[in-house]
């Protein structure tokens, strides 16, 4: 796994501080041209991770990255799936059941609408699991995906009900259809460690918010740097800026004196911007390294 | 440890039950649902204990309390059974959609010092709770307009195929996104003593209203408008911004952001705030809760009531609370239904009948023509 992964929670006005910024960047980045811009400009400041959620405008960065296949030989994509919003608005509309069924596929493919309908009559939870994680990962197609993310909705909300065997179901299903690693992304690594653990995912790769003023950090800063210092998992941290409160260097100077975390995860709109953030995690990490 | 069952296990039951199964004061004990589906996958991977019929479940299990989020047009009578067995109740949203029923209710649970709590989480958003602290310390001195809107994309085509598409059922965007700006106002400046102009309007929903506009009068001198549209795709998620306009500055709120504009010299700043823009953001603001599945919002509120079961506190949103935004709703809807002052043609003089500047005159007569005529009529 690279050091330095790219999000993409701007390209899709997600922005946990004010809306009026979301909506800046959702108006520029609405042609997907500008995304690939900045794309572009990652890679070429040295970034070959693109972490991304399975929003149905990824399909086209996704078309882009398979026909210039030439331009980034050593590009992956991280999938983060599934997109929750998508899933929470079709159940207001279309009831728990509905909105499941109407994100089973459907094109072309009467077999696994068949199947699709077997499984929800015969309750076959793994079999349903797999034709929903393979609808989301149709658009990452014929690209490198050496890991796949459940996204923190669906992690955190099966971790509360304490449907632990979804993880494992998650767990056996992208390794085995997509020879990939499984990641989980959550708000409550914690917990998520305990339970990982007891069905049998030991050192998962997990991705949760580490930072300075412990922003959705569930368990509390205690529980958290205890976790890192035990070295149980591969730690991704996300939100190390959290959300923008914390100046950069404060922010990464605390998420680099870790050593045990193996990645961080940001994300940014201009080209300046991405460089002074990977040189400041490179510098920071050297450093963080020796100690 | 608080005993506790969930009834209704839509989008709302299944997440709570998400965050009170790992509640380190309750102990989750069964859950009812009419879905023998969901009920079986829930009972075979995660081992809670199932009921299709909740009055058997209140008679067999014993509980502390139960959380109701079946749809609206159940919550009166599922809430009265519970109270028959005196369990404290987390009820969903909108709560009773008849304000009667739901004083009545609010007096029982009242009588019998139960618990009682609705699940308006806007009431536990930290910016909106920071709001309420600088509106009840006078910060931008008197309030004489308000604003609520609440925007988001639940219908975006014509079919909808839950109850939140059948009026009879307690769906529309009334008593789903207008009750949350509602409730918002309520808690923060007060329940309005009147509303007028009311618009209920499908923008694609067959049998119930997609927009909603209101005029209400909160007391002498203060007005407030609400908009609100569950039918906007250009947000991504349901999102509710407040502004307030007060003798001595401004505030304007959402889930995110606080932006608070107070005048020079107008009267001391809270601590931390100076004249001109404050701006104070969520990350600040929350406060850390148990376990993050949707928002800190909806944790705290569950947090709120076991509390509340604590101490015997009335809980922030309760029974009395959300039936008075019933009853706003009730009469907004009664509103609608309301005469207009109408704007006839007879009384709009266009182009054709007195011309107008930059038009030419028509049919012989010219403005000068028609302004004469005019002076006539006012002559005699």
């Amino acid at each position: 796994m690279d050091r330095i992964l790219f999000g993409d929670n701007q390209f899709f006005g997600v922005n946990h501080m004010s809306e009026e910024k979301a909506r800046t960047q959702a108006v520029r980045f609405q042609d997907i041209g500008a995304v690939i811009d900045v794309l572009d400009d990652a890679y070429a400041e040295g970034i070959r991770t693109f972490m991304c959620t399975t929003h149905e405008r990824i399909a086209e960065v996704c078309d882009h990255f398979r026909e210039h296949r030439e331009r980034y030989p050593d590009f992956k994509f991280f999938p983060c799936l599934p997109y929750a919003h998508k899933y929470a608005n079709a159940a207001a509309e279309l009831g728990v059941l509905g909105a499941v069924r109407s994100f089973l596929p459907q094109e072309n493919a009467l077999g696994a609408l068949l199947k699709g309908g077997m499984s929800l009559a015969r309750k076959d939870v793994e079999g349903l699991a797999g034709l929903l994680i393979d609808a989301e990962m149709k658009m990452f197609a014929g690209l490198d995906t050496p890991i796949v993310f459940l996204q923190n909705v669906a992690t955190d909300f099966l971790l509360g009900l304490g449907f632990d065997d979804a993880f494992r179901i998650f767990n056996d299903h992208v390794r085995e259809r997509y020879n990939a690693e499984p990641g989980f992304i959550t708000m409550n690594a914690p917990l998520l460690l305990e339970k990982l653990e007891k069905v049998g995912l030991n050192n998962p790769i997990i991705c949760a918010n580490i930072n300075k003023i412990a922003f959705r950090m569930c368990g509390g800063m205690d529980a958290y740097e205890a976790m890192i210092a035990q070295g149980r998992c591969r730690l991704i941290a996300m939100s190390v800026f959290a959300s923008g409160a914390l100046p950069a260097q404060e922010a990464l100077d605390y998420v680099c004196r870790f050593p045990q975390i193996e990645a961080i995860v940001f994300g940014a709109s201009s080209r300046r911007n991405i460089a002074q953030t990977k040189q400041m995690i490179e510098r920071l990490s050297t450093s963080g390294a020796v100690q | 440890m608080f005993r506790a069952a969930i009834i209704g296990l839509g989008k709302m039951g299944l997440s709570h039950q998400s965050m009170v199964n790992v509640h380190p004061q309750i102990k989750l004990v069964s859950v009812c649902d009419s879905s023998g589906y969901v009920l079986d996958v829930l009972s075979k991977y995660t081992g809670v204990k199932t009921y299709t019929d909740y009055k058997k479940m209140l008679a067999e299990e014993p509980l502390d309390c139960v959380f109701v989020a079946t749809p609206s047009r159940y919550h009166a009578e599922i809430v009265g059974a519970a109270l028959e067995r005196n369990l404290h109740v987390f009820c969903e949203k909108p709560f009773a959609l008849d304000p009667a029923i739901g004083y009545q209710l609010a007096d029982s649970a009242e009588r019998k010092k139960l618990v009682n709590q609705v699940g308006y989480h806007y009431r536990f958003v930290a910016t909106f709770q920071e709001t309420k602290r600088l509106l009840e310390r006078n910060t931008i001195g008197e309030l004489h307009h308000v604003r609520a809107e609440a925007y988001g994309p639940v219908v975006l085509r014509p079919k909808g195929a839950t109850w939140r598409s059948q009026k009879s059922e307690g769906g529309g965007c009334l008593f789903d996104y207008s009750c949350h700006a509602i409730d918002l106002l309520n808690y923060l400046v007060g329940r309005p003593i009147a509303v007028s102009g009311t618009v209920l309007n499908s923008v694609f929903s067959n049998d119930v209203d997609d927009e909603i506009y209101s005029t209400f009068q909160f007391s002498q001198g203060l007005y407030g408008q609400l908009a609100t549209n569950w039918s906007d795709e250009s947000f991504r998620k349901m999102s509710v911004k407040l502004s307030f306009w007060g003798a001595n500055g401004r505030i304007n709120v959402d889930r995110q952001e606080l932006q608070v504009y107070l005048r020079a010299g107008a009267q001391p700043a809270p601590e931390g705030f100076s004249s001109g823009w404050n701006v104070r953001y969520t990350t600040e603001l929350t406060g850390p809760v148990w376990f993050y599945v949707r928002g800190e919002e909806y944790s705290a509120q569950i947090d709120h009531f076991v509390e509340c079961m604590k101490t015997g506190a009335v809980p922030i949103s309760n029974f009395r609370s959300a039936s008075d935004t019933s009853l706003v709703a009730n009469r907004m809807r009664a509103d609608a239904d309301k005469a207009r002052t109408v704007i006839g043609s007879d009384d709009v003089q266009t182009a054709q009948d007195s011309g107008g500047p930059g038009c030419k005159p028509r049919g012989g007569r010219s403005l000068v023509r028609s302004l004469l005529d005019r002076l006539k009529v006012g002559q005699t």
